[in-house]
């Protein structure tokens, strides 16, 4: 069954095509993409690393 | 947590201080994220998949898109047998409990789903004069009698090879074989979908016709079960292709995986009540016992503030 | 033009007076901040709401040719994409914000509002998000509205707001959601100003011999 085609005019095509079908991962009742479960997976990464890396301190520093 | 009558919270103003440049540092931040959602944009781009048409679903499963035909004059197709909003139908409506919220909402979207989508068109474009006979001899026929007609062409179609309407087997069908292929020629060239959003009028934006009309049949749901974004799939979290998807919509759509909601008739109306009760509940976090005291247990807390404890000793 | 004698200048003097008393400039716009603030959980809040900027600026420029131009245009693809990904990056940043505030237990020392305004806000920002897919017109639209529509319509919602109807959705998403939203943010950031940045759980106060401001 052949799928929707993305519409033509994309002269730039964007280096990566996230065009193809999805890859999906399945584990009992729970099923989720690759690409959410990257998203999510750095969401946590970035919430725990903004909780241990060490803040600096000092008068002109940038937040 | 704290008791609400004395709430042992410092006033933030009677801390040492030290300066921060806000303004800095919000034009830092837009920085930083326009610059972020440039690279990500021009790296991945959007998904655009192509909308499905009348047209295309007619010519891609032509004996699908004929099949919701009949079941649209059956009265069996999906939207015929809704209820409110769209039309009455007996025994139609979802509860949450009691409440039949459903119901009580009314019709206040009126769809006719055998003469809005059959009859209807077949009427406003020009056709043969067999197509005018057959519309007559529809009309006039009692309810009974097109029940009688509808019924028996679905089963035949359901059991031709590959529901394929010129393998038919012989049978008294009616006028309904020449009805539903007169509207597979008129989807097939394209004009049925302007009709059917026309509404023989001229500006339009509401697409409630022929998007009921497309859900009714099999091909939309086909397509988007190849790509995962069906109920049971955990759909709504998902986007075509490889593209994330509304990641935030899991718990939703969690629900829908699981007993009862699964099997249950009732499972929209079950599953809206329950988030709408977790997102009070998510709103009220301040007031909820038990809930409120997880900070301080989990003690993420002691990594956040771990310099200004540590002066404390 | 300095008339702060109370009781002069009607309703507008008497807005102004109260707006200043609560948020006098030195604490609407400051430049000092708590000692204790010394996380990179901090930096969240202001990354939603830079991240909502340019969303809204992004749907500006999407917005300029009308709701289709962009499945035709080059530019118009990368304009829905540069909306797209900062609504992706919006909602990260939102999220990492929610659950920083939470193991804070931001909502201590009359926060209480400050918390359901964010909420709240998440809850309008799902919703603004909802209706944008709603409005893309290709086949991820007519999916997300066939099936969205029997949640909204099992609860009587459907029959008021009619998903399958591109032009209710487009002015929602457009107009009324984005002032929601606008509104709630600001009303949020207005609170943070109002009440300081909440202290360390289990703090008592500075110690006596603290130094009051650090250079």
């Amino acid at each position: 069954m052949p799928s929707v085609r993305p519409l033509p005019g994309r002269l730039l095509a964007a280096p990566i095509d996230l065009n193809h079908p999805g890859a999906y991962l399945h584990w009992g009742v729970i099923q989720i993409s690759v690409a959410n479960l990257l998203v999510i997976g750095l969401m946590v990464l970035v919430f725990v690393a903004a909780l241990l890396l060490p803040f600096p301190k000092g008068r002109d520093r940038d937040e | 947590m704290s008791s609400r009558r004395s709430d042992p919270t410092p006033d933030a103003a009677s801390f040492p201080t030290r300066p921060y440049d806000l303004v800095r540092e919000v034009t830092i931040a837009l920085v930083v994220v326009a610059l972020l959602t440039a690279g990500l944009a021009a790296l991945f781009s959007s998904p655009d998949d192509r909308p499905v048409t009348l047209a295309s679903w007619s010519r891609a499963d032509p004996a699908d898109f004929t099949a919701t035909a009949v079941s649209e004059l059956a009265g069996t197709s999906t939207s015929a047998q809704y209820g409110p909003p769209y039309n009455h139908s007996p025994g139609a409506g979802q509860k949450l409990g009691p409440l039949g919220l459903q119901n009580a909402a009314g019709v206040r979207i009126p769809v006719d789903p055998a003469q809005d989508f059959v009859i209807g068109p077949l009427h406003d474009a020009p056709g043969s004069a067999q197509v005018t006979a057959a519309l007559t001899r529809w009309s006039a026929a009692s309810p009974g009698q097109q029940q009688a007609w509808t019924s028996a062409y679905s089963d035949a179609l359901g059991k031709a090879p590959d529901g394929d309407p010129a393998k038919v087997a012989p049978g008294d069908y009616g006028p309904v074989p020449v009805l539903t292929a007169q509207l597979l020629d008129l989807a097939q060239s394209g004009s049925l979908d302007g009709q059917l959003l026309a509404e023989g009028g001229f500006y339009q934006s509401d697409y409630t016709r022929p998007l009921l009309f497309l859900a009714d049949g099999g091909h939309l749901a086909d397509l988007a079960r190849a790509q995962h974004l069906a109920g049971d799939q955990w759909g709504m979290m998902n986007e075509t292709g490889n593209y994330p998807g509304q990641a935030w919509l899991w718990l939703y759509t969690f629900w829908y995986q699981i007993s009862p909601f699964n099997s249950s008739s009732n499972a929209d109306a079950l599953v809206w009540g329950l988030m709408a009760v977790l997102s009070l509940a998510l709103v009220l976090v301040p007031f909820i016992p038990g809930v409120r005291s997880v900070p301080r247990w989990t003690r993420v807390h002691r990594l956040v503030w771990r310099d200004y404890y540590r002066q404390q000793h | 033009m300095s008339d702060t004698a109370e009781g002069t200048g009607g309703w507008t003097g008497a807005v102004r007076r109260r707006a200043v008393r609560a948020l006098p400039p030195e604490k609407l716009l400051p430049d000092r901040q708590p000692v204790y603030m010394a996380s990179w959980i901090y930096v969240f809040g202001v990354l939603t709401t830079a991240a909502l900027m340019v969303v809204l600026a992004t749907g500006c420029l999407l917005a300029l040719a009308g709701p289709g131009w962009w499945h035709s245009s080059a530019v118009g693809t990368y304009v829905n994409s540069l909306h797209l990904w900062s609504v992706e990056l919006f909602m990260f940043f939102m999220v990492i914000h929610l659950w920083g505030k939470f193991f804070m237990a931001a909502w201590r020392g009359r926060r209480a509002l400050t918390w359901i305004l964010g909420a709240v806000a998440f809850l309008a920002a799902v919703g603004t998000a909802f209706t944008g897919y709603l409005v893309q017109q290709n086949f991820d639209s007519q999916w997300i509205s066939t099936q969205a529509k029997d949640g909204l319509n099992s609860v009587g919602i459907g029959a008021y707001f009619n998903v399958l109807d591109f032009g209710q959705m487009l002015m929602w998403h457009i107009v009324i959601l984005p002032l929601v939203l606008g509104l709630l943010t600001a009303w949020h950031l207005l609170m943070v100003r109002l009440r300081g940045i909440v202290p360390p759980i289990d703090a008592t106060g500075p110690r006596p011999d603290a130094q009051e401001r650090q250079p």
